[in-house]
């Protein structure tokens, strides 16, 4: 596939980003709030990729890295507090998160 | 070329139509699998696009790992068949006027502002393998990479804290 234009691979990403973005204004599942999140993650990553490709630099790659390792963080305490508003409160409905005392 | 722009375009579809699965579906384990499914042609492109060692890291922390975690807690939660409550009635139209906006914006910006004639390279054979990777990992970057354990071993503690506690509660 080398040789297909860079700013499709850009145009993707943005399309990625928005279904993402989408995700969290649409969705009323606290879950699937997280997983679009992971969504825009995914496409941010793949503009790294692009762009390291382009300057033919291993650089965007280790930051793909990093961000790797920080959703890996980001799910674990995210999911931790799922779990814990869902024992407190019955639902993980993102309409029922009004209080921050359970 | 052409063959190029077709492999492009099937890998691009399943992405996309993987990720406007996800939004749809009413369960949130089908949810899951489908993110899963857009994390492996996202893989893809990463393979492709000279990248074969975080290709492999995204299927084995985003796919294998993390997407696992969640399909733990949906069926833990029981949150698959969790009943919709009466949405606010402007919020879907105006969620999806707002994400229009954001992608015309951004494809605009693209196309308008980038030449067009620039394609993707291959890299030379050497310059992604895993070796390469490690010593700019822990020669240039040394410092970022000791700051992720610090952010890794926080999440680790805040997970543990926000699970135990709740059980010291519920023992009271």
């Amino acid at each position: 596939m080398n040789g297909v234009p860079l700013v499709y691979y850009l145009a993707l990403a943005v399309i990625l980003f928005s279904l993402g973005a989408a995700g969290v204004l649409i969705r009323k599942n606290a879950l699937v709030v997280f997983m679009s999140l992971e969504l825009m993650f995914n496409a941010a990553n793949l503009l790294f990729i692009t762009f390291g490709n382009y300057y033919q630099s291993l650089d965007g790659q280790i930051l793909v890295v990093f961000v790797l390792a920080t959703a890996a963080a980001e799910v674990a305490v995210g999911l931790a507090l799922m779990v814990t508003i869902f024992r407190s409160k019955g639902s993980i409905d993102i309409v029922q998160m009004n209080s921050l005392k359970g | 070329m052409r063959l190029e722009l077709i492999l492009f375009a099937v890998v691009a579809l399943t992405a996309i139509g993987s990720a406007v699965a996800m939004l749809l579906s009413r369960n949130a384990v089908y949810s899951a699998l489908f993110l899963i499914l857009n994390f492996l042609a996202v893989a893809v492109f990463y393979l492709v696009l000279g990248a074969p060692f975080i290709a492999l890291a995204q299927i084995t922390v985003y796919a294998g790992a993390i997407m696992i975690l969640f399909l733990f807690v949906i069926m833990l939660l029981g949150a698959e068949k969790l009943r919709e409550l009466d949405p606010v009635r402007w919020q879907r139209p105006a969620a999806i006027v707002i994400t229009l906006a954001l992608a015309a914006e951004g494809t605009f910006a693209v196309f308008s502002k980038l030449d067009k004639t620039i394609t993707t390279q291959s890299f030379a054979g050497t310059l992604a393998d895993p070796v390469s990777i490690g010593s700019v990992l822990f020669d240039k970057f040394a410092l970022p990479f000791e700051i992720t354990s610090i952010i890794l071993l926080a999440a680790v503690i805040g997970a543990v804290v926000l699970s135990k506690a709740e059980k010291k509660e519920g023992g009271k």
